[in-house]
């Protein structure tokens, strides 16, 4: 009686194991830079080519930064998501145009709305690299510090927004 | 005569794989470099790298677009003197040890790295328990002896029989 519930015991652990397992999500790599300083970056801006935003400017507020681009189909899931929140004000959004041309980043924004107080215009990749993107969409929480606080990969969901983002901007005081 | 359709049908097949195989190849030999002393180099990295696009492939064999962005990052570093551990820790800290093929053995990696063994010692044991409990039992079964009587005597039976 007893050595017939061993394959059944062993069963069940397996069926643990799977079960866990269906709710994790490999492709999302946890960032080794969560509680580290952002990197730094000087970038020329979208909408003022010749002038470059660099992450000490951003020193002292709260603010989120999005990875973009206009060849990024799952940024338009969360487009309409980005520009509802740009219009309660909570803090800025600066967008980083990852690996985009000028033009059609500049028409994407015209077409879907901008809810970017500026986007930095990263056409080599290499400021990306350094914030260890690698699927567009991802955004980032930095605190007051320069600290990355949050990264979320793939579309900002109302869900990740409501239950995640927004609790920690309240918490670090936006 | 079906069987030259068939053979004919398999000579077009190895055909058809054959220049399949060379249009990758040239795919794959495309971009031209001017210094392959270096690309090797590059290629010895790369593939200990996991491309966090793909994860199963190497930034190496990826064709991802991050994997030749992290291609060209590594032949920079080399060409600016940078040694193979400095490029690595450049990609973990940026990455974190899961774009290690080779992750280093840390709190957080014991169960990977140990985790097979600890399987694999289990495994013996039980094994060991299984072979010990049968030689205690010759035989394997413990038979009552009129159970062993009557399969002598069905035995018996059989060989008479033949």
């Amino acid at each position: 009686m007893k050595k017939a519930l061993v394959p059944l015991l062993i069963f069940a652990v397996l069926m643990g194991f799977l079960a866990v397992g269906l709710g994790l999500k490999p492709r999302e790599v946890p960032s080794p830079l969560i509680n580290k300083p952002a990197p730094l970056f000087s970038l020329p801006t979208l909408d003022a080519p010749q002038q470059n935003l660099s992450a000490q400017d951003l020193r002292g507020k709260v603010w989120i930064l999005n990875v973009w681009a206009s060849w990024c189909v799952a940024c338009r899931i969360e487009h309409p998501l980005l520009v509802e929140f740009a219009k309660t004000s909570t803090v800025p959004i600066y967008g980083l145009n990852y690996k985009d041309k000028r033009e059609d980043a500049v028409r994407w924004l015209a077409n879907y709305g901008n809810p970017y107080t500026r986007s930095l215009s990263d056409t080599e990749g290499l400021v990306g690299i350094d914030f260890g993107v690698y699927g567009v969409p991802e955004t980032f929480v930095i605190d007051k510090q320069g600290v990355i606080r949050l990264k979320q990969i793939g579309p900002v969901t109302p869900e990740v927004l409501r239950d995640d983002i927004l609790p920690l901007l309240r918490k670090l005081g936006a | 005569m079906p069987d030259v359709r068939n053979l004919l049908a398999i000579g077009c097949l190895v055909a058809l794989v054959g220049l399949g195989s060379v249009a990758a190849v040239a795919k794959e030999a495309q971009p031209a470099f001017d210094d392959p002393a270096l690309e090797k180099r590059v290629l010895v990295i790369a593939e200990e790298l996991r491309c966090l696009v793909c994860q199963n492939e190497t930034i190496a064999a990826s064709h991802a677009d991050l994997a030749v962005d992290l291609r060209k990052q590594i032949r920079l570093k080399l060409k600016a003197g940078q040694s193979k551990q400095e490029i690595l820790d450049f990609m973990v800290v940026r990455y974190g040890d899961f774009i290690l093929y080779n992750p280093p053995l840390k709190a957080n990696t014991l169960l990977l790295w140990l985790g097979p063994f600890v399987l694999l010692l289990a495994a013996g044991w039980v094994l060991v328990r299984n072979i010990r409990g049968r030689r205690r039992t010759p035989g394997g079964v413990d038979w009552s002896p009129e159970q062993s009587q009557r399969a002598r005597a069905l035995l018996d039976e059989g060989t008479k029989g033949r």
